[in-house]
């Protein structure tokens, strides 16, 4: 498949607002919970609420790049009894909706208790707003992945691999975000955070892998003889049938040459997961909070090159018709 | 579809008929890029790297190795699948199935050129218009087939009338009585990529091979032991024929 830049940016940049949010409620959760003592410092979630949102913008403006004609994109909502973009398509929105909510709560600190438990912990509005947003964010998470995964016939994508790595890349990104960010505000979350991001980069990364490992294993179903119906052994195409270019040959292939994409995905593998683990391991020795936003910014750069390799790497059954010019 | 719909309007395609003349190819795009699906834009048509949108292609293939090889010209267009993967996935609803005769179109007015059923299309059969940004395939001439303007028997899509090998049948698969159905019934009708369930309406009849069988005796006049090559001998007048004209 060719890899759009449109969708590549949408994916990655909310990747990290989705990962940004959940690691903020996390945060929360954990010192709601009391596992730390020291009080948050003011409007932390407010202002962490709006980084995230601004990575949901613009994944969300670089999705109407994609379109040919954005100003119908509302009509995108429409058939979410069927589709998944039609489900990502009004779930994008509803999690940047719910980050405003949460962000705003926590700006104006207006936080009622809803509900108290038996060890006197409370449940407030803001930690309340903060699971809806984050139950939200699990959801476009499966409605990405989904996109791709429910594609049955290109095998590299049908897999629940596929949504897995999404949400895992998502949230690592938005984890190692999260640490950076603690560590500008000096908050008291970043070890938090740090332990959080380095799990889950290597909880990618293994993902990742499994994947690779799995597309390399794939047995296609479809094959030439299956695409004409003629089932000689030794059958070839002499033509596609015309000499021009067409949309069949450029949607469906990737411009790169067949030698790029074990580059790239070397390339991806380093600079997605090894090197930021490692500069994490740096930071977290060092406390350096200039090492984690270098992190962020390598791992970001990695994730682009994973989600090029990510659709380059997809084979379509239609590229079976179109292979040869004459 | 959920609901099985009445009628299924779709194309059988011969492939041991087709020439491969391109026919089908040039008459669906006159016809439709000047009509209700237009138009099919050319990009530098004239130019370096030009392209276009088709709605048909003819491919050629080749089975066998030198000198027992067969070339195969293989017509390919929308299936119009009974069950099409590219239907549900559209997010805006422009891509639909019609359920009174089951031709797949798009709405030009709802598409957003997403190009998503294009993805989901595992035969490649939709093309995208860069010209109007929005997604275009076969519509089996649904603005030709119901024309009542024109004469009942020219109801039919442009590839199926250009066709001079008859090489294109059209009309309903449910119906088992139709040309369609008994061609698909009687001689073979395939489906292809069978393997992801679409049921692809579009059939194609295969390659047919016409082999007779002849035996040594055969070779030989059975009626002539001597091997004498020569005018029979005539019977004499009077004697006893079958009919009283043939004589033995």
């Amino acid at each position: 498949m060719r890899p759009a830049f449109s969708v590549i940016f949408l994916t990655t940049l909310i990747g990290v607002g989705q990962g940004l949010f959940l690691a903020l409620v996390a945060g929360q959760f954990y010192w709601v919970i009391g596992a730390t003592d020291i009080p948050e410092a003011q409007d932390f979630y407010a202002i962490g609420s709006l980084l995230a949102l601004v990575f949901m913008g613009g994944g969300l403006i670089s999705s109407f790049f994609h379109l040919a004609h954005p100003e119908r994109a509302w009509r995108a909502a429409t058939q979410w009894r069927t589709s998944w973009l039609s489900r990502e398509v009004i779930a994008l929105p509803a999690v940047m909706g719910l980050l405003v909510l949460y962000g705003g709560l926590h700006w104006l600190d207006w936080r009622p208790v809803l509900m108290t438990f038996g060890n006197m912990k409370n449940l407030d509005l803001t930690m309340a707003t903060g699971y809806l947003g984050a139950a939200l964010v699990v959801a476009l998470f499966i409605c990405t992945g989904m996109i791709y995964a429910c594609m049955k016939f290109i095998q590299e994508w049908a897999s629940p691999l596929t949504v897995l790595n999404f949400a895992l890349m998502g949230s690592s990104s938005g984890f190692v975000m999260a640490t950076a960010y603690a560590g500008f505000m000096e908050s008291p979350l970043e070890d938090f955070f740090a332990g959080g991001a380095m799990f889950l980069t290597i909880a990618a990364l293994v993902g990742r892998i499994a994947s690779i490992v799995r597309n390399k294993n794939i047995k296609y179903l479809s094959s030439l003889q299956s695409a004409v119906g003629l089932h000689h052994r030794n059958l070839r195409q002499l033509t596609r049938g015309f000499t021009a270019s067409s949309f069949n040959l450029k949607e469906f292939f990737h411009p790169g040459s067949p030698a790029l994409l074990p580059i790239l995905t070397m390339a991806y593998m380093v600079s997605a997961f090894v090197l930021p683990i490692a500069l994490m391991a740096f930071a977290w020795g060092t406390g350096s909070i200039s090492a984690f936003a270098l992190a962020f910014a390598v791992q970001y750069a990695g994730l682009l090159v994973e989600r090029w390799v990510f659709f380059a790497e997809a084979s379509h059954p239609q590229n079976l018709y179109y292979q040869k010019v004459a | 579809m959920s609901d099985p719909i009445a009628k299924q309007l779709a194309l059988v395609i011969d492939l041991n008929v087709c020439v491969g003349c391109h026919a089908c190819v040039t008459s669906c795009k006159e016809w439709n890029t000047s009509g209700w699906a237009g138009s099919m834009p050319d990009r530098n048509p004239y130019d370096a790297d030009p392209s276009g949108v088709f709605f048909n292609r003819v491919q050629t293939y080749e089975a066998g190795t030198y000198p027992n090889t067969e070339t195969i010209h293989f017509p390919k267009s929308c299936l119009h699948c009974e069950d099409p993967p590219c239907v549900p996935v559209c997010p805006t609803g422009a891509s639909y199935k019609r359920i009174e005769d089951g031709i797949v179109l798009v709405d030009y007015d709802k598409c957003i050129g997403c190009k998503y059923c294009s993805w989901a299309c595992p035969y490649g059969a939709r093309e995208f218009d860069e010209e109007s940004g929005v997604m275009k395939k076969c519509t089996l001439c649904v603005d030709r087939i119901y024309d009542e303007s024109i004469e009942p028997e020219r109801r039919k899509p442009a590839c199926v009338l250009a066709c001079p090998a008859g090489a294109r049948l059209f009309g309903d698969i449910i119906d088992p009585d139709s040309e369609v159905s008994v061609a698909i019934r009687e001689e073979g009708g395939y489906q292809l990529m069978p393997e992801w369930g679409t049921k692809a309406s579009n059939h194609y009849l295969p390659r047919r091979k016409t082999r007779q069988v002849i035996h040594a005796d055969e070779l030989i006049r059975a009626d002539n032991p001597l091997k004498k090559e020569g005018p029979l001998p005539k019977a004499k007048v009077g004697a006893p024929s079958l009919d009283d004209v043939t004589s033995w």
